[in-house]
């Protein structure tokens, strides 16, 4: 009998191409996502060298990041943003890399898109320019973000020197109330642990919670892992993940299906693995979630109070809570509930598919946004927008006064038109709530999507639980 | 090539605040050029300059004394968030060379091995210490040949590399030429098996 092992080490483990130190190996690289904005320097060192892509077809490239969420049939308005994405074709064209174009219906974030095209496979490991890139380990892929030059050196190389991470299980135990979804798991753990507290952890999320959440969920819950910190996270893969794959244009077919689930089967941490650290989460414990702060991991409960920096001991953090406080325009000791948006964002590649925009239109049908509020819809791939006009979420937002936009990163990054003003308030389904995320002086405050949608509609940060009840 | 770094000495820039991410260290909406020009005037620019692109006197990047400085000693978590490598870039453009900090965000640690910037992690405490004797003037050295870390020629700690680390910074070796020049033969031996195990991985190509 070999040592039982941990989902992350037999997936690093049939990685190594050799070791380098006791900790670092060069690990095989099996997939390659890309974007517009992470790799125009890496393909500069590649035509540099001469060196050329070492396998075309284990890439897969799209325009997510800097383009427009209107206006698609007019060519980009920004002259950086249209140089940088035209620089994406011509680098993919001249090496052969897959591409999906700006107006293909599959277009969309690389994290939304890549599992949708079936690019994203359990057992595999899987490189992108881009932290969240630890979404993908929702499949049971070894996914994690670099930077631009190790982009350049996955492309030539289809290998990168990486560090052996240790483990850390993160159960969710018991059972979610109603109106708490991953995204509010989510940042329930990064407020345990804090924003670095799982840097140098592979997390993977165990027990009966996250075996009972869809794929999207789950993606959600592995999508924020890096805001603990954590670069790699992930979920055993099973008949969820199976189901969910099958068919999808780019998985195995025929035969090549059933050889792969059978191993992917193998794939599960041994029953007597040994995790570095354990984390545990009570579900039932587990309120609606909103950040208040700077950071995700500025996190409460929506029933509770913005903290006061007063009361805490530490120097540094005092001194952080204070500015995070009077960057958000906040004060301390207040019910964070009824603070007042001025916008609302529902989407990014932690809560753009089609679920969660199922989830927030639960909320807004037959509701309408608040008057000074400006509330947008911007769906994670074409795909998504596609499958929720066919099911008319469309109506819902648009009759509702949302805007419902093309697929794209948009307010989750600010690099396109869609970003907000100096002091403007946001309540928004993204993972980020750093100053000036969303537009300089922009501040963020974090949820779910029916929490957003709660948020559009009453014009303030609203008990999503409150919200369900009075209606 | 990254500029080799062997000896290194200056005063050192302290910035203490945790978690500093790299959004704050390269703010987004910089992320839109495609080449690496100019990324020493996008450091830090929201914290440097105020709405009207006026520089804050007050933020320690602008400190008259300090414009040769070559260390910084940072808070926790520095370099959290984004894997945007213009973080680094930007930091070794203005001049950085070393950051000591109690820890830093795994990509960006990553990202920094890349380009020369040599990362140093000190318990919370002495980060601290040295903090203080950042503010005062005291000169940092790095010694890349003898492992040295020293603050006013009183040594802090031995440098934690390995020979080829070494000698990665000194030369401004980058991974990727190592890489290529080293370990084709072993990719291709791995490819080879790893192709008999997922062949469905390789079904198209
Ligand atoms: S949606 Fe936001 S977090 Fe996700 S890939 Fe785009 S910019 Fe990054």
């Amino acid at each position: 009998m070999s040592k039982p092992r941990t989902l992350y080490e037999k997936l690093w483990d049939s990685h190594v191409v050799r070791y380098l130190t006791d900790e670092t190996a060069l690990l095989y690289v099996d997939r390659h996502l890309l974007h517009e904005v992470s790799t125009p320097q890496s393909f500069v060192a590649l035509d540099k060298r001469g060196c050329g892509v070492h396998r075309p077809a284990a890439n897969l490239a799209v325009p997510d990041h800097a383009i427009p969420t209107r206006h698609r049939d007019q060519p980009i308005a920004d002259p950086q943003a249209r140089a940088q994405t035209a620089r994406l074709v011509e680098n993919v064209e001249r090496y052969g890399i897959p591409f999906i174009p700006l107006n293909d219906i599959r277009q969309g974030i690389v994290h939304v898109m890549g599992p949708e095209q079936g690019f994203t496979l359990p057992g595999t490991t899987l490189a992108c320019g881009d932290s969240h890139t630890s979404t993908h380990g929702a499949f049971g892929t070894l996914a994690f973000g670099v930077g631009a030059s190790e982009c350049g050196i996955v492309m030539a190389a289809q290998a990168l020197v990486q560090r052996k991470a240790r483990t850390m299980a993160v159960r969710i135990e018991g059972t979610l109330s109603p109106g708490v979804s991953a995204k509010d798991v989510a940042l329930a753990f990064i407020a345990k642990v804090g924003i670095n507290g799982a840097a140098g952890y592979a997390i993977e999320y165990l027990g009966p919670v996250v075996r009972g959440f869809s794929m999207e969920a789950r993606m959600t819950l592995c999508n924020m892992a890096i805001e603990a910190g954590a670069r790699v996270a992930l979920v055993a893969p099973d008949d969820i993940t199976f189901d969910w794959l099958k068919g999808r244009p780019m998985v195995p077919k025929g035969d090549l299906w059933d050889q792969a689930v059978s191993y992917w089967r193998s794939l599960p941490s041994d029953e007597a693995a040994v995790f570095d650290r354990e984390v545990t989460l009570d579900a039932g414990g587990i309120a609606p979630h909103v950040t208040w702060g700077t950071s995700p991991e500025d996190t409460i409960a929506i029933d509770g109070m913005v903290p006061d920096p007063e009361t805490i001991e530490d120097e540094q953090r005092r001194a952080r809570l204070s500015r995070a406080l009077d960057y958000m325009g906040l004060l301390p000791g207040r019910p964070i509930a009824g603070t007042p948006v001025d916008m609302v964002f529902i989407g990014s590649c932690t809560n753009g598919r089609l679920v969660d925009l199922e989830a927030a239109a639960e909320i807004v049908k037959g509701r309408k946004v608040a008057p000074h509020v400006q509330a947008l819809v911007v769906p994670g791939s074409g795909l998504v927008k596609q499958a929720a006009e066919e099911k008319g979420l469309d109506r819902i937002f648009i009759d509702a006064g949302f805007e419902w936009r093309e697929a794209g990163c948009s307010m989750c990054v600010a690099m396109n038109d869609d970003r907000l003003k100096p002091g403007q308030r946001c309540a928004s389904t993204s993972n980020r709530n750093f100053e000036g995320r969303q537009g300089r002086g922009g501040r963020t405050h974090l949820l779910s999507p029916a929490m957003a949608a709660a948020a559009a509609i009453t014009g303030t940060i609203t008990d999503i639980r409150k919200l369900e009840v009075r209606s | 090539m990254s500029e080799p770094l062997v000896h290194v000495a200056s005063q050192a820039i302290s910035l203490p605040d945790p978690n500093v991410d790299t959004d704050i260290i390269f703010p987004a909406r910089f992320l839109l050029k495609i080449d690496r020009d100019g990324m020493a005037d996008c450091l830090f620019h929201d914290r440097r300059f105020d709405a009207d692109g006026v520089e804050r006197k007050d933020f320690p990047f602008n400190k008259a004394d300090r414009q040769a400085a070559k260390f910084l000693v940072a808070g926790p978590g520095f370099g959290c968030g984004s894997s945007r490598e213009q973080a680094v870039w930007a930091l070794t453009d203005w001049g950085i060379r070393v950051v000591i900090a109690p820890d830093f965000g795994d990509i960006f640690s990553g990202n920094a091995a890349k380009n020369g910037l040599l990362l140093i992690r000190l318990d919370k405490e002495r980060v601290a210490e040295l903090a203080i004797k950042a503010e005062r003037g005291a000169i940092f050295s790095a010694d890349i040949p003898g492992r040295s870390f020293t603050v006013d020629n009183e040594e802090i700690c031995r440098l934690d590399m390995n020979d080829e680390a070494a000698e990665a910074f000194m030369e401004g070796w980058e991974e990727i030429d190592i890489i290529l020049n080293r370990e084709r033969e072993h990719v291709a031996a791995f490819e080879a098996v790893h192709r008999t195990r997922q062949p469905w991985l390789f079904a198209e190509s």
